[in-house]
């Protein structure tokens, strides 16, 4: 097992969606978990001999990590701004590997074919040149997107062009930056952990931060699960399921720089289970 | 008339597309099902007292079953008279027959895929196996139709409410591990019913014609 998954943290459950009477069995990594909230209101994660595994409560989910955690759960600046509306947007199961998960989410090039009327639309579906950098503790910063959307969000009403962020802080969390709606130069926040359970099955959790221009969490759910379904069978025609990200295992364009970075990325920090051609030392550079 | 409505579920989705079809107007009232469990709130129950979703408040009751509320739509908005030919018994037992089937889907297909897509409790294993089963029979059926020359479920040139109930649940199967792949005229009739005038996608369906009018969230 890749130890750089084995000893992260990862996103097992919406906190805020268990309930005491209802356990949740899922896995991690290929290894079965239950998670569950006891009487008193605290949150136990346990393997299937009932033995305990390494847990947390944090932004709203259940993390675990398996082996020894190399780093804390990473922290989200947003939370701490007073104005926010935050919500987990629920968690759906995809038959995909996280990777593709995490992949599909910083693609640009299909925000106006898969999500068209909303993201974006026909034909105006080129992506426009942007940034691809490092983050100074690894990772990937994509920034300087650009793109018209007709309906960005739950409470716009109007299209207007939207200006994108991405980062890839850790192997299986990317969060998405977007101008808001109602202050269109402060960002409305995404975030979204792809829980491996297993090398072709993963759980998508989300966590919104939004300007609280007086939308509800409801309404946030409901679009962003509403964009998400339209994802879902793109993603589960994906062939392979596992990630490639040897070289000459797929063919990128211009367009998939952010998912070329991140492709390399997941190479460098030695990232195999759920990926394909790895042994290859990843895409060149 | 005002719909309670989930988006994701196969259910909700048949009352949209047959309201679409007959170009019904559906006041939309999107409830937070998952993970929010609306639907189980003293306040919902107290408009739908099944807590079922979808819900259509039809002016003078609300309907908890998503079937009551295809045969309302059908009986009362369809000049035509083809989605629910009342004045033709036979055809009316063959469509319950189908809703009854399509009940059926929903239990096996349908848990399958809700247990796929947010966890619900499911025995998955038996779940596809009766999906399975169901969808042969439903392959047979639309088989011996194409040779006898019968496109839709139910016998004669238009498509029912039948074929509506069926439909939703044989479109969204394949999200809970239930393959069409064997099954080609039932993939011929999927086409045949996408490509009704009118027909509108749901998140997961994609249109017939991708050159189509996008659909909307409300």
């Amino acid at each position: 097992m890749d130890p750089i998954l084995w000893n992260d943290w990862h996103v097992v459950a919406d906190a805020t969606a268990l309930q005491c009477d209802r356990p949740i069995t899922t896995r991690l990594l290929g290894v079965p978990l239950t998670v569950s909230r006891d009487a008193q209101g605290a949150v136990h994660v346990v393997g299937t001999d009932g033995s305990p595994i390494v847990s947390d409560v944090r932004h709203g989910f259940v993390w675990a990590c398996l082996g020894k955690p190399a780093r804390p759960i990473l922290s989200i600046a947003e939370l701490a701004e007073p104005d926010r509306c935050v919500t987990t947007a629920g968690s759906f199961g995809v038959h995909v590997s996280a990777g593709r998960v995490i992949e599909n989410f910083l693609d640009l090039g299909h925000l106006g074919h898969v999500h068209a009327g909303y993201l974006g639309q026909e034909p105006q579906t080129a992506v426009e040149p942007y940034e691809v950098a490092r983050l100074p503790d690894g990772g990937v910063h994509a920034s300087g997107c650009k793109v018209f959307q007709p309906v960005s969000s739950p409470t716009a009403q109007s299209g207007f062009v939207v200006e994108y962020q991405y980062k890839v802080e850790r192997a299986l969390t990317a969060s998405l930056y977007k101008s808001s709606f109602s202050q269109p130069d402060r960002f409305d926040v995404i975030y979204l952990f792809a829980q491996p359970l297993d090398e072709e099955h993963a759980i998508a959790h989300v966590l919104e931060i939004f300007i609280d221009d007086g939308v509800s969490p409801a309404a946030l759910r409901a679009f962003q699960q509403f964009i998400f379904l339209q994802d879902k069978p793109i993603l589960e025609n994906q062939i392979p399921k596992r990630l490639p990200i040897g070289q000459r295992m797929e063919m990128p364009v211009l367009a998939d720089k952010t998912s070329v970075a991140y492709r390399r990325w997941l190479a460098e920090l030695g990232v195999t289970y759920g990926t394909v051609g790895a042994h290859d030392g990843g895409l060149p550079a | 008339m005002i719909l309670y409505d989930y988006p994701p579920l196969a259910e909700c989705y048949a009352v949209r597309l047959l309201a679409a079809l007959l170009d019904v107007p559906l006041e939309i009232r999107s409830l937070d099902y998952y993970p929010g469990r609306e639907h189980e709130t003293d306040e919902y129950l107290d408009i739908a007292p099944l807590g079922s979703v979808p819900a259509l408040d039809t002016g003078t009751a609300v309907l908890g079953d998503w079937q009551a509320a295809l045969i309302h739509l059908a009986a009362h908005h369809d000049a035509t008279g083809q989605w629910l030919p009342l004045g033709d018994p036979d055809r009316l037992v063959a469509i319950h027959e189908w809703l009854a089937v399509a009940r059926a889907l929903a239990h096996s297909a349908g848990v399958a895929r809700l247990h796929e897509l947010i966890g619900q409790p499911a025995v998955i294993e038996r779940c596809r196996t009766e999906a399975h089963r169901l969808l042969r029979h439903l392959e047979r059926h639309l088989w011996f139709g194409e040779r006898a020359g019968r496109r839709w479920l139910v016998e004669g040139e238009q498509p029912t409410i039948a074929d509506i109930a069926v439909f939703v649940q044989v479109i969204l199967c394949e999200e809970g591990g239930v393959s069409r792949l064997d099954y080609p005229a039932v993939r011929r009739w999927i086409d045949s019913v996408r490509g009704i005038r009118g027909f509108v996608v749901t998140s997961g369906v994609l249109p017939l014609d991708p050159t189509a009018p996008v659909h909307t969230l409300a």
